[in-house]
């Protein structure tokens, strides 16, 4: 995953709540055993219909309850690969704000009024290690994880990270804490 | 009591690895969430971690027609992500069942009927609807292909705790209402963001009343309320109901002693409780395109201009656009075209002898098209047993053969643009069942019901 430096640019306005990920990318696309390409698929019938237009400009703007529905991570490689690097919403769902910061694609919170603002100004500048998008309305600051933060910014693979812990989840499994449930290649 | 502990602080701090590092009992896989997890570790040279506490089934992509073999599945994709799943589970060596397996189904159904999925245990899939899972008083949730990636390569789950929430269901549910109208009711009242950043634990006497398949679907469908993980406290029902499946530990008694310490203790606190009347509770059916958009089959479709925030009257009135109804239908008269009886909020035995207890002896619309796709082969097997197949097939339903299927179209069981369909599945987004189609969820015995009626009828007082 690439850092995550300060994006600065214009802003695309999806001004509606609830957007799910059947709506980001519809499932004929999830059949694919790649991980790129999902770009031009992005909104599919949305896009296709003339319904919503939106230009790949590197900040997104959108609804409250963004990403809701399924866990399928395609929706955030569809919104990276059509050239988005921030989404910004009033809420996410859990598990679409997850895969995002797995993604390099940094979904920022703020409230319902400075997502209006900042759709408003046209253009944002959103800085990560500051937590602050500033734009011709205002700065808002915006909370972000530690943990989260600090892969983003170092472009640090979890992986690798939870590998160096690794003597920690030997310790556990030689603990004999890891013996519930059944083991599956026996069944 | 400030030291009483809930059965979600119980299992978390006996997976706590270290900080924010949550160890993982089950991790369920399935064809369409996995690929690019496998082939990131065949790209840093990593293995599975531990293979035996990892199991594989297709399911999104399979077909329902009874193809035998993933390399005879006609739709190219779909056979090559099915042959892609079984490529990997044979050099990862981690157990598969694939098609032409009896072991075969939904992910979320087999886990619990092969005894896989236990109380108390930690449980993770590349899919929303592992929250499934936590009606056995286990910790399951949804996560994406990069945390499926970590999952196989570490065993573990970099997590931070949730929040926690508590909702209790006082009274029973009346004649015909059942738990998919209790979660749909639940979700309507919280919206579809409610439980969002919690971990939610349904307790009550309405919930200890209920048998596990039915805690399954309120679990089910804790994730379409915005919940992480929804949770229900293990007891003699659940305990008999894991009894002599085949994942179950060998030592069954010295297991459900353990278990027995798992449920919530007096006292426990929670970031948020919420209490709900069950007896109060009416079959329900939805009428837009989250499943917040919900009512009483005795009500009527919704008046956007009646709500007050602009919000809320923008996404009804382009839901209303996308299902084509008119504000103030009675919702008894909707017309349907389509009956799903199916999915892993639905699909399980005893959903499938309810709606066929009431299609006995009887025919569906002549205009409708009718399908039963049971969650498992298992199911299937097991409902043919007992005959429930010629109820289905007289009554003119399709029986098929076990997958996702019309859940979420990913195969050939679609709907057509514009098709209205009843669905016992979980989600009702737009196009969700084929680009077009117009989803109304509801449970197993109003589908059936509506299924011979071509419209929704209340239950309760239908014969
Ligand atoms: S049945 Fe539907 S909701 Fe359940 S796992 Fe399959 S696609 Fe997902």
């Amino acid at each position: 995953m690439d850092a995550f430096e300060i994006v600065e640019g214009q802003v695309a306005v999806l001004d509606r709540a609830d957007v799910d990920t059947d709506q980001i990318i519809p499932k004929q696309f999830l059949k694919r055993v790649e991980r790129t390409g999902f770009g031009e698929f992005l909104f599919y019938d949305w896009f296709r219909s003339g319904e919503v237009e939106l230009e790949p400009h590197p900040i997104l703007v959108a609804g409250r309850n963004f990403g809701s529905g399924s866990s399928r991570e395609h929706a955030v490689w569809a919104l990276k690969d059509f050239g988005f690097d921030v989404v910004i919403a009033p809420s996410f769902s859990d598990i679409f704000y997850s895969n995002c910061t797995k993604n390099g694609l940094l979904p920022v919170i703020l409230s319902e009024e400075e997502c209006r603002q900042v759709a408003g100004s046209g253009e944002a500048r959103v800085d990560l290690d500051d937590q602050t998008v500033t734009c011709a309305q205002g700065v808002f600051r915006f909370e972000v994880d530690e943990q989260i933060k600090h892969r983003l910014v170092n472009g640090l693979d979890d992986v690798a990270m939870t590998l160096q812990r690794a003597g920690k989840i030997d310790e556990f499994e030689q603990a004999g804490r890891a013996d519930a449930g059944p083991v599956t290649t026996a069944l | 009591m400030a030291d009483a502990k809930s059965l979600f602080d119980k299992i978390w701090e006996q997976h706590e690895v270290d900080d924010d590092l949550l160890y993982v009992d089950l991790h369920l896989v399935h064809e369409v969430t996995s690929p690019q997890a496998f082939d990131g570790l065949r790209l840093s040279g990593r293995k599975v971690r531990r293979p035996d506490k990892t199991l594989a089934t297709a399911d999104h992509n399979v077909p329902t027609d009874g193809t035998p073999a993933a390399r005879l599945i006609a739709d190219e994709l779909s056979r090559k992500q099915v042959q892609a799943l079984e490529r990997n589970c044979d050099e990862f060596g981690i157990p598969l069942y694939s098609l032409g397996s009896a072991r075969r189904g939904i992910v979320h159904v087999i886990g619990p009927e092969l005894g896989a999925t236990q109380p108390g245990m930690t449980i993770v899939c590349g899919d929303s609807h592992t929250s499934t899972h936590g009606a056995f008083g286990a910790l399951a949730f949804g996560i994406g292909t990069s945390e499926v990636e970590h999952v196989l390569a570490t065993q573990c789950l970099v997590q931070k705790r949730p929040k926690t929430m508590r909702i209790s269901y006082s009274g029973q549910l009346g004649f015909g209402v059942t738990s998919k109208d209790l979660i749909l009711a639940t979700i309507g009242r919280l919206g579809t963001a409610g439980m969002q950043g919690y971990a939610v634990e349904y307790s009550g006497p309405a919930i200890e009343g209920l048998p596990m398949e039915k805690r399954m679907t309120i679990c089910n469908m804790t994730i379409e309320g915005g919940g992480r993980a929804g949770m229900i406290a293990p007891d003699e029902t659940t305990f008999e109901y894991v009894r002599g499946k085949p994942g179950t530990p060998q030592d069954f008694d010295a297991a459900v002693e353990r278990w027995r310490h798992l449920p919530t203790e007096g006292g426990a606190s929670f970031d948020r409780e919420i209490e709900v009347d069950a007896s109060e509770l009416s079959p329900m059916v939805t009428w837009g395109t989250t499943p917040g958009m919900v009512t009483e089959v005795t009500a009527h479709v919704p008046d956007p201009a009646a709500m007050d925030s602009p919000a809320d009257r923008e996404a009804a009135e382009r839901a209303l656009a996308y299902m084509d109804l008119e504000p103030g239908t009675p919702i008894t008269e909707i017309p349907l075209e389509r009956i799903f009886i199916g999915s892993c909020t639905n699909s399980r035995i005893t959903d499938l002898r309810e709606a066929a207890s009431l299609l006995d002896g009887r025919k569906i619309a002549p205009s409708l098209r009718g399908m039963v796709v049971p969650g498992s082969q298992q199911v299937k097997a097991q409902a043919e047993e007992e005959g429930l197949d010629e109820v289905f097939r007289s009554a003119g339903f399709e029986w098929r053969e076990s997958g996702c299927s019309a859940c979420l179209g990913m195969n050939p069981d679609i709907l057509q643009p514009g098709e209205r369909c009843a669905s016992t599945s979980n989600r009702n987004f737009e196009g969700r069942q084929g680009a077009g189609g117009r989803t109304h969820l509801v449970s197993p015995r109003m589908a059936a019901a509506a299924a011979i009626e071509g419209r929704f009828v209340d239950i309760r007082n239908w014969s």
